[in-house]
């Protein structure tokens, strides 16, 4: 099993004010080709951060990152290997460009030709209308934007998609068809997720593995199987159980 | 015994694009019972709560046949009979302690805020109540907490603050919006709960309004399910299960479980005469 | 006219075009509803059109002098608001001291705004000893005092409406750095910047496709209020004599040199003045409409 991306002994720390705050303690996983990898956890449990540090927008200060057995390097080739998918779809489009401008730009970039096609086409992959495509964000619902920040993820056609929490800022309904909509792409292009969330219900139904995050420390990992069966052997990894499964037991 | 009764409420915004209606026809009643308002974001059911303590501007417009509070009527009732309603005998909390609490006072000075302006209590009986609503909201070390600023309180205790200052003037009504979603699931049990208990013992009146379902379906009396600013069902939050309405049953159903299927979730078909 | 309406209300427009003039056109819907704004427009208007048709409309030629008529009341048929003491009549000498205002008005605008968001935004952007630097120098002109630096430019290259204009712009950037960096330092932040870093792009795309616009709205609202006060010290460096000089009607000078009659002839200095006064009104209730309506913030709710 080829391990697609590896994380070995990561820390991140930041450096406010003369004070240190380590985010992340020496967390270690992998993440095998076209698996779907969870990380799951409470505010402040650094599971965001990891995303953050693999993308390079984290200070790391220990430990490595490798993707595809080399180790992390930044640049243009960084972007067609990973892209990411934010957790706010109000904050993650450009107020002031159209979508067809943010769906072109990533190939802008990288010099790839034929956007009136590859637009129209990535519009159509998400289930949008192209007629959005001159559209602005804030004339777009919620799950509207969000597929578009799908759409733009996809147009360098990466491999590896770091989603941090996306469907937490969206109503019930929208995330359903979100979540539908990554299912599917993730299934017909064969790629691989390291998706974070604080929702263990969506975790499990996404996911195939999944770590348990607490204060920037591995908890637990369990496979997809052993949370619906709730045989984690930890008490915190219990009690995010209880608290999630509490709700959807009964009414 | 009715506490409020709302009949035929509206409330629009004009805008530069035409008038856009966010509550459609809203009806209810309300006793000292808990009542559960449920809809996604454009429903209308923060306006609805919004429009019971009319704290809704213009360019909005709220309208009513009739919205009346324990005999008073709201919608007529000039600004100064509002304000001494509103924290006095009908309170709000809302989502976020960060955006809803002062930053700039000490919780100390916001929680005797109200008792020394508005019931004219001196200094040292206005920290003792303080003290005694700290206590009820289960925060263990209340003299410690008075002195603290806003932003040195984690979220859940922010929040129970928040439920304190609003429960010191012992209000018969009390709104509480989306009280729970901005907090970590392990604090949001503890948060509910609380808020659960003080409601009973105070026998106090509760809208409690939220875009989570089952959460306001364990938690409530009864639920009102809003879809685009109407209320498409009503029903008991035992009965929830079975459900009616078809937007109802898709909300229920279009949740991931934890352990179920694998297959893609059911969507929300919106294409009924309801969806309008 | 109601099929360009249409076209400009399209929800799903087709090309990139139609989008931007669909949003300029709710822009200008928005600020149809506020009537202090229109009448701020209106002010700012009639002085654009008082300078681009001056020659035509203005009934005497404005540097022509008539001794036998100085110092007629406004009123008098002919001079509807008076002549001053060479006989010039000042209705004419206002209209074409608008071409003056309102090119100070635009040299100013088109350069200290221009170089104040790129200082801005690339010493937000970069941080560290780049916003060190750039922003020293900002202090350095920032704290140069406009008349003293005025008179230093007068003395070297002479007086007149360029120098004075450079004198201006020279003082004017600043504040215009100030308020770029100030929204670059709370854009750099975004889910949008990220995303587009993580796509490989290089910093100048980044400043200035990315950043740049979201710094525009407030430096346009910027300009239109500080329009009033830089016509008000052009007019002031007129007054002094260190920029137009006469026989030019600018208003500024107009003023200095009616002071000496201020208490018997009043409206030789009084009718510039109030030329002074509703321009600078105009901009200042402009610029308020202009705030409520390009305000990212308000925009899109």
């Amino acid at each position: 099993m080829t391990a697609l991306i590896e994380i070995d002994a990561l820390t991140v720390t930041y450096r406010a004010k003369g004070q240190e705050v380590q985010a992340v303690q020496g967390v270690s996983l992998s993440v095998a080709k076209g698996e779907s990898y969870g990380l799951v956890g409470e505010s402040g449990s650094g599971k965001s951060t990891i995303l953050r540090a693999i993308c390079g927008l984290a200070p790391v200060s220990g430990g490595t990152i490798r993707i595809a057995g080399q180790p992390v390097r930044r640049g243009r080739d960084f972007a067609r290997q990973v892209q990411m998918v934010f957790q706010d779809p109000y904050a993650s489009l450009h107020p002031r460009h159209t979508i067809d401008r943010t769906l072109s730009e990533p190939l802008a970039i990288h010099g790839i030709g034929g956007a009136d096609q590859k637009v129209p086409a990535a519009l159509e992959a998400v289930g949008l209308p192209a007629a959005f495509r001159f559209r602005f964000p804030h004339q777009l619902s919620g799950g509207q934007r969000q597929r578009v920040a799908i759409a733009r993820a996809l147009m360098l056609e990466p491999p590896i998609l770091l989603l941090d929490e996306p469907t937490s800022a969206l109503d019930a309904s929208v995330q359903a068809e979100v979540l539908n909509l990554l299912n599917r792409l993730r299934a017909e292009r064969g790629l691989t997720f390291l998706m974070v969330s604080h929702d263990l219900a969506v975790v499990d139904h996404m996911c195939d593995r999944l770590l348990v995050m607490q204060h920037g420390r591995a908890v637990e990992e369990l496979a997809r199987d052993d949370l619906a069966a709730a045989r984690m052997k930890t008490d915190y990894a219990r009690s995010l159980f209880e608290a999630s499964a509490d709700r959807l037991m009964g009414a | 015994m009715t506490l409020l009764s709302v009949k035929n409420l509206r409330v629009s915004f004009a805008t530069e694009t035409g008038v856009v209606q966010a509550v459609r026809g809203v009806s209810f009643t309300l006793g000292r019972e808990r009542l559960g308002i449920v809809g996604e974001s454009g429903s209308g059911k923060t306006m609805t709560g919004r429009a019971v303590l009319r704290l809704i501007r213009p360019p909005g417009r709220i309208e009513a046949d009739e919205m009346t509070f324990d005999g008073q009527d709201l919608l007529h009732a000039s600004d100064s009979q509002m304000r001494a309603l509103r924290g006095r005998r009908i309170a709000m909390v809302m989502q976020d302690p960060k955006y809803s609490l002062n930053p700039v006072m000490t919780v100390g000075q916001q929680l005797t805020e109200g008792l020394r302006m508005r019931d004219r209590l001196g200094r040292a009986e206005a920290e003792a109540r303080a003290i005694k609503a700290l206590e009820a909201v289960q925060i263990r070390d209340p003299a410690r907490v008075m002195k603290a600023w806003p932003h040195e309180l984690s979220g859940g205790m922010g929040q129970r603050v928040m439920i304190a200052m609003m429960l010191i003037p012992e209000p018969d009504l009390l709104i509480a919006d989306e009280p729970t979603s901005a907090l970590d699931v392990t604090v949001q049990a503890e948060v509910l709960s609380i808020l659960d208990g003080l409601v009973r013992d105070r026998g106090m009146g509760l809208i409690f309004i939220s875009h989570d379902l089952r959460l306001v379906a364990r938690f409530c009396d009864r639920v009102l399910v809003m879809y685009k600013g109407r209320v498409v069902e009503e029903l008991a939050a035992g009965d929830l299960m079975a459900a009616q309405h078809p937007y109802t049953r898709g909300l229920l159903n279009c949740l991931p479980r934890i352990g179920g299927p694998r297959q893609p979730l059911p969507a929300l078909d919106r294409t009924g005469d309801w969806a309008e | 006219m109601s099929s360009l309406r249409v076209w400009l209300s399209d929800p799903n427009p087709s090309s990139r075009r139609q989008a931007r003039l669909g949003q300029a056109w709710l822009a200008w819907l928005r600020l149809r509803r506020n009537p202090l704004a229109m009448a701020g427009l209106v002010l700012v208007l009639a002085l654009v059109l008082a300078a681009a048709l001056a020659p035509w409309i203005a009934p005497h030629d404005p540097i022509a002098q008539d001794l036998g008529n100085r110092l007629l009341p406004p009123g008098t048929p002919g001079h509807w608001l008076g002549t001053d003491d060479f006989g010039r009549d000042i209705l004419s000498r206002i209209l074409h001291g608008a071409r003056i205002t309102l090119q100070i008005v635009a040299l100013v605008a088109l350069t200290a705004p221009v170089l104040g968001l790129l200082v801005g935004t690339v010493a937000g952007y970069f941080g560290g000893w780049v916003d060190a630097v750039l922003m020293r120098v900002t202090d350095i002109f920032l704290a140069f005092p406009r008349l003293i630096l005025a008179l230093a430019l007068v003395a070297v290259l002479g007086p007149g409406v360029g120098n004075a204009v450079l004198a201006i712009a020279l003082t004017a950037w600043p504040p215009y750095a100030r308020v770029a960096r100030a929204e670059t330092l709370t854009v750099r932040g975004s889910d949008y910047i990220a995303a587009v870093r993580l796509q490989g792009a290089g910093a100048p795309r980044i400043i200035w496709g990315h950043v740049v616009p979201m710094c525009v709205p407030s430096v346009i609202i910027r300009v239109t209020l500080d329009m009033a006060g830089v016509i008000l010290i052009a007019a002031g460096l007129g007054f002094l004599g260190l920029g137009a000089q006469p026989p030019l009607p600018e208003w500024g000078l107009m003023i200095s040199s009616g002071r000496k009659f201020l208490f018997e002839q009043w409206w030789v200095a009084t009718m510039p003045g109030l030329g002074l006064f509703l321009v600078s009104l105009g901009f200042n209730l402009l610029g308020d409409g202009l705030r409520d309506v390009l305000d990212p913030r308000s925009a899109g709710k």
